[in-house]
């Protein structure tokens, strides 16, 4: 007997209403190329005042994501496949990831979003939800030490399936913010 | 026994004892060096070394197949480990980040003297200005994180340039953790051996070292079973890099695990659902596929060598039907082998594998003679010996012509040849009558010699049909004249077309340095060479720039020159200068001075700090890419400098080497472009026209001693005409089959001359009028088509070439002589 209401209790956990997070996760999931402009700030300790850049981030369901920066210095980063290249002026790099773990986080948290990919997420960070669909927070601290002495947490705040800051902290004070707006090119807006 | 016959016994027992003792000791190998000169030109010396030795020749490419990309990973960590811990590796490379902080440390500490960006510019007000703000600009971008833990050491960024000129763009991508193929379904691999790649026995062991390695670790996977399978999908950063891994571990199967050279070895890693393919290991490079061609030669050999003797064997007993001959029909031949080993080994140093493989052939040839010499003794005929030995002679200029040749493959050929023959014709004189019993009891074949010369009768008349032979082949070889040579040297390769298209393949997937152009400098010292790949460095990266090469690679990049290190330590203004400059400098940047204390502090002590040296390298993977490129021999110092190309299209060598003529190098000093693979053809090809040349020389020396020894043009006309035709004839065959001829095949026709020379030598003298002499002919020859056509079935290139020739045109050669034999009278020799 015990172990009918068991199954039957499960169901109704199965029938009942989706998290907030699985919702937004969801509706992320849902967008398969996404098209935006973004401005970052990163506040360095050692410098005086922010440094800025900007450009525009593309992306393609489930895992290629390149992030063109504009200003100050053009400079390509694609991600696809587990492999990073980048293209600053003549020189053409490909990162082996593992051999920058600090690098790793930032690109991962915001692909993993993008992507609505629960699973990738919650792999390397501790994920905080608050908020609801319509607006929504997420926390995401890295699970693993040696990360987490690097990067102290990620910030990431969104309405329905558009985010709209990505902030990531570092564990030395400094930080970085994104701010994402709508495409700057009308062809698919995110 | 007559007392001669004792002497001449016993003389033959101590050489086979002594030649069975040279020959057992003897050293085989099967490398390239055979086709290579034996007197170079200095191109040609470093043409040898970099094959025998060079840094390329040691490369192990290791592909792992099957499984799951996380099983793969793992099997390559566990094997490279394991590799790192055997001295017959000098590195191995997967991609894991070994020895990384290590490089990273000695790199950093000599920042200032390894980059290419240190002037003296580079420290004045603007261009301290100008790099500090690159380095903010870099801070500004995902590469920020990687910039800011340098800026106060490096605010100019020389670490960042360091990197950029060691180039690591070259390193395929990762997988897990470790280097993987672009299809991401092949782990890789890459070892460099200690020993040379002409080193066969050292190269033999250490491709066993990888399987035993490859075989424990993933006999490690089928022991953990499942628990592996879990530690893959929850595996930390890595593992989760792109989220893909999770389909990855639960898709199981992966295609084409099958493997695709001779080389996969199986091995399980299935768990316990056995839903996983099990992985496979992939193995290729120069080294490899010595090992592998030499085990090949050595069990063609034997199992041909088996199945020849064992063919020839049959015939002879059914002709013979007598244990005994059939025994001491052998012995010439065994006696001709050895000789012909023996003076090879004690000549040359080594025996090559395609020589060994030659052994074989001289069975079909040398057991002519006892049967020359078993069923004529049943007549009378005073002539035997006189057209042997005419035959031997014919055998021995013809062969004469491969020793100058300067090839040492073919010089060895030439003397096995000729001391093999030698022997066998002196054995069967001089010692096999002793050892016959006073009458030889053998089957009689006088009924089949009647049988053919009744049958020769009846097609001679229209002989003159014969004619259109000639005309025919020689239309074919016309039409064909532009493809008849395959000028490659790789027609020669023991190494199958699917090996080949494996290594390609593991090549491109791990970038290695295919080493097809390479500009050599040479000099007296190691300053010297560096000093000029300095100087050439940048004509090379305009070439670069004008996308006719995609790059290149120095050893000044890891080591510079003592040199130019001075100079970038000349380039640091003193401290206070530096300073001076730097507060200037940081006018306007959201930047404090105090913040880069450590920078002045490290660049101050930079200026006197001891120049880097071979030996700061030690224990770095800096050391294997300084040691691959520079290379020491006596007085001689020379550097390598690798050239990437685009594609696989061939680059223009033309303007590397204009690019190089322009530096002015320091005296003593000499650069050269060395295009591998196109000097190795050239080589080839300038033996292959030496080679017809001296052939043709052959058939000369040929000519001129029959005649001598037949006092008549005609007669020397009617032994050379059948051989001609025969060659003619196979010749033409050949090409219409589609084959392109190498220098095996005019090994070849030489047989076919020195085989056919007995033939034609025989109808000549006896008119073909003796049963007796007809019978041993066609028995003869019948075991010199059963000899060499068992070879034609090789896959081995150099047998099968050889094979394919030999066996029809000894048979033609026959025919031929026959046809054209002057029935009416024998001539005396």
């Amino acid at each position: 007997m015990n172990k009918v209401l068991a199954v039957v209790a499960l169901l109704l956990m199965g029938a009942a209403e989706v998290s907030p997070l699985d919702r937004v996760m969801g509706a992320l999931a849902e967008r398969k190329h996404g098209h935006v402009s973004f401005t970052e700030k990163k506040f360095i300790a050692l410098l005086d005042q922010p440094v800025e850049s900007s450009g525009e981030l593309l992306y393609d369901a489930p895992d290629r994501l390149e992030k063109k920066t504009l200003k100050p210095k053009p400079e390509d980063l694609v991600l696809e496949g587990g492999v990073v290249t980048a293209q600053r002026g003549k020189r053409h790099y490909t990162l082996d990831l593992k051999q920058y773990p600090q690098v790793l986080p930032f690109i991962e948290s915001i692909r993993a979003t993008l992507a609505g990919d629960r699973a990738a997420l919650e792999r390397v960070f501790k994920v905080e939800f608050t908020g609801d669909f319509e607006r929504w927070n997420l926390e995401l601290a890295p699970l693993d030490s040696k990360l987490a002495k690097t990067v102290q947490k990620i910030h990431i705040e969104g309405e329905k399936d558009f985010i709209h800051t990505v902030e990531i902290r570092e564990a030395d004070g400094d930080r970085s913010l994104m701010t994402i707006s709508a495409a700057a090119s009308p062809d698919v807006g995110q | 026994m007559t007392r001669n016959g004792w002497l001449a016994t016993a003389v033959w027992a101590a050489l086979v004892i002594a030649a069975t003792v040279v020959v057992v000791f003897a050293h085989y190998t099967t490398d390239l060096s055979a086709f290579l000169p034996r007197s170079p030109t200095p191109t040609q010396r470093l043409l040898v070394d970099q094959l025998r030795e060079g840094i390329a020749s040691r490369l192990i490419l290791v592909g792992i197949e099957g499984a799951d990309s996380a099983e793969r990973a793992r099997i390559s960590i566990a094997m490279a480990k394991r590799l790192r811990a055997d001295p017959q590796f000098v590195a191995v490379s997967n991609g894991e980040p070994v020895g990384v902080e290590r490089d990273r440390e000695v790199l950093f500490n000599h920042r200032y003297l390894l980059s290419e960006t240190v002037t003296a510019d580079r420290f004045t007000v603007p261009g301290l200005r100008d790099s500090i703000q690159e380095t903010l600009d870099l801070l500004a971008s995902p590469m920020g994180m990687i910039a800011k833990s340098l800026l106060p050491r490096d605010p100019t960024g020389e670490m960042l340039q360091i990197i950029d000129q060691l180039g690591s763009e070259r390193q395929p991508p990762s997988l897990d953790g470790v280097w993987a193929s672009r299809d991401g379904k092949r782990a890789l691999l890459v070892a460099q051996t200690r020993a040379a790649g002409s080193d066969t026995d050292g190269q033999e062991a250490a491709v066993a070292a990888v399987r035993a390695a490859f075989d424990e670790a993933a006999s490690e996977g089928a022991k953990a079973g499942h628990a592996a399978t879990g530690a893959g999908e929850g595996n930390g950063v890595g593992a989760s890099a792109t989220g893909r891994e999770r389909a990855g571990g639960t898709n199981g199967a992966m295609p084409g695990s099958g493997g695709i050279g001779g080389v996969a070895g199986p091995a399980t890693s299935a768990g316990p659902g056995g839903r996983r393919a099990a992985a496979s290991l992939e193995m290729s490079g120069p080294g490899v596929f010595s090992v592998a061609a030499r085990a090949n030669i050595k069990h063609q050999v034997a199992v041909l060598s088996v199945l020849s003797t064992l063919l020839i064997t049959l015939m002879l007993l059914w002709v013979y039907r007598s244990f005994r001959a059939l025994v001491l029909g052998l012995v010439p031949v065994a006696s001709g082998a050895l000789a012909g080993i023996s003076a090879v080994a004690l000549g040359f140093g080594s025996v090559h594998g395609i020589t060994l493989g030659f052994g074989v052939t001289l069975i079909g040839e040398s057991v002519d003679y006892s049967i020359y010499l078993f069923i004529q003794s049943q007549q009378r005929n005073s002539a035997l010996w006189p057209t042997i030995r005419l035959g031997v002679l014919t055998s021995i200029v013809g062969f004469m012509s491969l020793l100058p040749s300067g090839f040492p493959g073919l010089q060895q050929l030439g003397l096995f040849s000729i001391s093999g023959l030698v022997t066998a014709a002196l054995v069967t004189r001089y010692v096999l009558p002793n050892l016959m019993p006073p009458k030889l009891n053998i089957g009689d074949v006088t009924p089949l010699g009647t049988e053919v010369g009744a049958a020769l009768q009846r097609v001679r008349a229209p002989r003159a049909l014969l004619l259109i032979i000639p005309v025919l082949a020689a239309v074919v070889l016309y039409t064909h004249r532009g493809s008849v040579w395959n000028h490659e040297l790789s027609a020669l390769s023991p190494i199958s077309a699917a090996d080949q298209a494996l290594d390609s393949m593991l090549r491109s997937d791990i970038g290695a340095p295919d080493v097809s152009y390479l500009v050599v400098v040479s000099g007296p010292s190691q300053e010297a060479v560096l000093r000029a790949a300095e100087a050439a460095d940048p004509g090379l990266e305009a070439l670069v720039d004008q996308k006719v090469i995609s790059g290149f690679e120095s050893p000044a990049r890891y080591l510079p020159s003592l040199e130019a290190q001075r100079a970038r330590q000349a380039s640091i203004p003193n401290a206070e200068v530096l300073k001076g400059n730097l507060v200037s400098a940081l006018r306007g940047l959201p930047i404090q001075i105090d913040r880069l204390d450590p920078f002045l502090h490290d660049i101050d002590a930079a200026r006197n700090q001891p120049l880097l040296t071979r030996e700061d390298l030690d224990g770095t993977s800096l050391s294997t890419g300084v040691d691959a490129l520079l290379l020491n021999d006596g007085p001689r110092w020379s550097a390598l400098l690798p050239l990437h190309v685009p594609t696989t299209v061939a680059i223009d060598i033309g303007r590397v080497h204009s690019a190089i003529s322009d530096v002015a190098f320091g005296p003593g000093v000499e650069a050269v472009v060395l295009d591998v693979k196109g000097e190795v053809d050239r080589l080839y090809s300038s033996y292959l026209n030496a080679v017809v040349r001296l052939s043709l020389a052959g058939f000369a020396g040929i000519v001129v001693l029959l005649t001598l020894f037949l006092r008549s043009p005609a007669r020397t006309a009617r032994v050379v005409a059948p051989l001609a035709l025969a060659v003619l004839t196979v010749t033409a065959g050949l090409v219409l089959l589609g084959e392109q001829l190498t220098i095996l095949h005019l090994i070849g026709m030489l047989l076919i001359v020195a085989v056919g020379s007995n033939y034609a030598l025989f109808f000549d003298t006896h008119a073909g009028s003796s049963p007796l002499t007809l019978a041993s002919l066609v028995i003869a020859n019948t075991a010199t088509v059963l000899g060499f056509g068992v070879l034609a079935f090789s896959s081995v290139p150099v047998l099968s070439a050889l094979g394919s020739t030999v066996a029809p045109g000894a048979f033609l050669a026959l025919v031929f002589s026959a046809l054209l034999a002057d029935e009416h009278h024998a001539n005396p020799v």
